[in-house]
């Protein structure tokens, strides 16, 4: 961790501050939290024409929050959480009252939720301060941000690259100092393959242990929400304040949520004698990056040299994950998006007093959905269907069962397992759009522990000597030992950054992007 | 056993209330056959003797109190309805000719 010393807050920009450090400097009432939300908003407005990491901003209620955090820190309230007064963008999949959530479809536009998702609600109630909703693929189905209806996001690190998705949005307003935090959502890599490739923390906790309740479905046996940031103790520090049960969520854990925080602060110790780490056989290797590859073996010689006892463990199940989940996750998916039917809200087209409801609705999914979501239900109603399903979706059903028992083998005898987050660093933007089988590849290492449901994350791992393009290490942890990975990830982070004399992601490169937006402008994307 | 034809695609398409394009038909019915090759692997270890897993955290029954609690009033559920009439849903007409 960084925040050993208090910043100057006179001369120093607020939005290259982590949340930790902004919390200490507004509850010590050293800056206001109306200054730290107006400095994010200033940078929005100056950089995301460029990166396009937002779908919609609201300064009016972002200021009025941050302004009630001051009066009541001036009242002498004592914060309402660590991270009171803290900015936060919100992936648009989680429902905000009042405030647009599109899902990055067409379907969405202009649908104003009538209730707030409970991550949303604990947000709030924590004094986090809501920028806005960050940009994604269509019903979170991509891993480039490029389904988005609305248009692609572009990582900060290259603008003509990916930010990974679904979630870029989010990891892109972090690496684009545009947000401290974030939210994502993780349904098989989400959160942590769009942290890899921008540099940031990404964090898929176990499932069930942040409540889904106004998260719009996409597979719902898969979906988890969780934090996005640039440090490893802010993610563990928003984590707290979104985890937990919720009888809302009937798939929720009832049971506290693990002490992250606590598991940061002993990793920052940089002590990882007895911790036993291992390397995944399955996840590396052919059809990787070299460069990803040569991080990832230094990122290993890292743990060990902090105290960790390194073996390499083989999950041989996991070579069929991504067949598996590309099964399931299309079949949950054809059932979920059923809910579009035109009737009760979003779009209706094609409703001109004659054509059935059926028509209408056929007529309005063909032209509110976007070709992966149109390809993905098509699919599932392929695996689901009769003569199909004991092939495909009965058969995903049984790889599932192999890869928790893999899980369950490997952490009998290590306590967390590490590997790639992704293959390969960011691509170009429009290198996959036309062939969805590579796109899907993106997700080889991030998806086991979807299917499991365990605990996993990104952390940055460097830069790929090849591209000079950001390289994150994934560590996973079993289902509610989410603490045992922040505490690897928090030990590694300090480690990196004594190496390097600060962290990684304050070297974005700082190009003219409002000059890059003027020449983008031109280009149809 | 893939190798999924023009036809197929467009009953897909019924099924799932999709008026897709021709365009349409000819791109997906090539990509879901690429797709359905590629994942057609789980075949290979999915023996009779593995149950099948159809949830990460398996959890049964759970129930809350019935109690009561404020829910969306009128206004508040047709808000974001397409065409909301006197206080109602309309909604296109659901039976027809079509026998």
């Amino acid at each position: 961790m960084s925040q050993t010393s208090s910043p100057e807050p006179a001369n120093t920009d607020l939005t290259r501050l982590a949340a930790a450090e902004l919390a200490e400097l507004v509850h010590s009432r050293q800056v206001s939290a109306v200054e730290v939300t107006q400095a994010h908003l200033d940078r929005i407005a100056e950089v995301d024409p460029a990166v396009h990491a937002f779908l919609h901003t609201d300064a009016e209620n972002a200021l009025a929050t941050a302004r009630q955090v001051d009066q009541d820190l001036a009242a002498g309230q004592a914060p309402a959480s660590p991270l009171a007064g803290v900015p936060v963008a919100v992936k648009d999949v989680l429902t905000t009252e009042g405030t647009p959530t599109t899902c990055g479809s067409r379907m969405l536009e202009g649908w104003l939720p009538p209730y707030d998702s409970t991550v949303v609600r604990r947000l709030r109630a924590a004094g986090l301060v809501i920028l806005g909703k960050t940009n994604m693929d269509e019903f979170a189905m991509g891993s480039s941000t490029e389904n988005s209806a609305f248009g692609p996001t572009r990582n900060p690190w290259d603008l003509d690259r990916i930010p990974g998705g679904s979630g870029g949005g989010s990891s892109a307003a972090l690496a684009a100092f545009e947000a401290p935090l974030a939210i994502g959502t993780d349904t098989g890599g989400s959160i942590r393959q769009p942290g890899a490739v921008t540099g940031t923390v990404g964090v898929k906790p176990t499932y069930g242990g942040v409540s889904r309740y106004g998260l719009v479905a996409f597979s719902s046996s898969l979906d988890q929400a969780g934090p996005c940031a640039r440090t490893v103790l802010d993610a563990a520090l928003l984590h707290e304040v979104i985890g937990g049960h919720d009888p809302l969520d009937s798939t929720s854990i009832d049971q506290p949520v693990p002490p992250v925080v606590a598991a940061v602060r002993e990793g920052a110790t940089g002590d990882l004698r007895g911790v036993r780490v291992g390397v995944v056989t399955q996840l590396s290797g052919e059809g990787y990056q070299p460069g990803v590859l040569r991080s990832f073996h230094a990122a290993v010689d890292t743990l060990r040299e902090l105290g960790a006892e390194v073996v390499e463990v083989s999950c041989p199940s996991f070579q069929y994950a991504l067949s598996a989940y590309y099964l399931i996750a299309p079949s949950e998916c054809s059932s979920n998006l059923a809910r579009f039917d035109a009737m009760r809200y979003g779009l209706r087209v094609g409703d001109d007093g004659n054509r059935s409801a059926e028509e209408v609705m056929s007529l309005t999914r063909e032209a509110g959905f976007g070709p992966e979501v149109k390809r993905r239900i098509m699919l599932g109603t392929y695996a689901l269907s009769s003569g199909y399903y004991d092939a495909y979706y009965g058969s995903a059903q049984k790889v599932r069962t192999l890869i928790k028992r893999d899980f369950d083998a490997a952490f009998e005898n290590v306590d967390v397992l590490v590997s790639p987050t992704t293959p390969t660093t960011a691509f170009r933007l429009g290198e996959r759009v036309n062939d969805p089988m590579a796109m899907y590849l993106a997700d080889l290492c991030t998806i086991p522990a979807n299917l499991a449901g365990n605990a996993a994350l990104s952390v940055p791992s460097g830069l790929s000597d090849e591209d000079g393009l950001p390289v994150g290490l994934q560590v996973m942890a079993p289902v509610m030992q989410d603490h045992r990975m922040y505490r690897v990830a928090a030990a590694y982070e300090v480690a990196r950054n004594a190496a390097e004399g600060g962290p990684q992601i304050q070297r974005v490169p700082q190009a003219d992007w409002s000059a890059h937006n003027r020449a983008q402008s031109e280009v149809a994307v | 056993m893939p190798n999924i034809s023009r036809d197929e695609v467009a009953h897909l398409a019924r099924l799932a209330r999709l008026a897709v394009t021709d365009e349409e038909l000819d791109l997906f019915a090539g990509q879901l056959d690429a797709i359905l090759e590629a994942v057609a692997a789980v075949g290979d270890v999915a023996t009779d003797d593995i149950p099948p897993t159809s949830h990460a955290v398996p959890l049964t029954n759970v129930f809350r109190a019935d109690e009561v609690r404020p829910g969306l009033g009128q206004q508040q559920a047709l808000a974001g309805a397409p065409f909301p009439e006197e206080g109602r849903f309309r909604v296109p007409r659901i039976l027809g000719e079509e026998a």
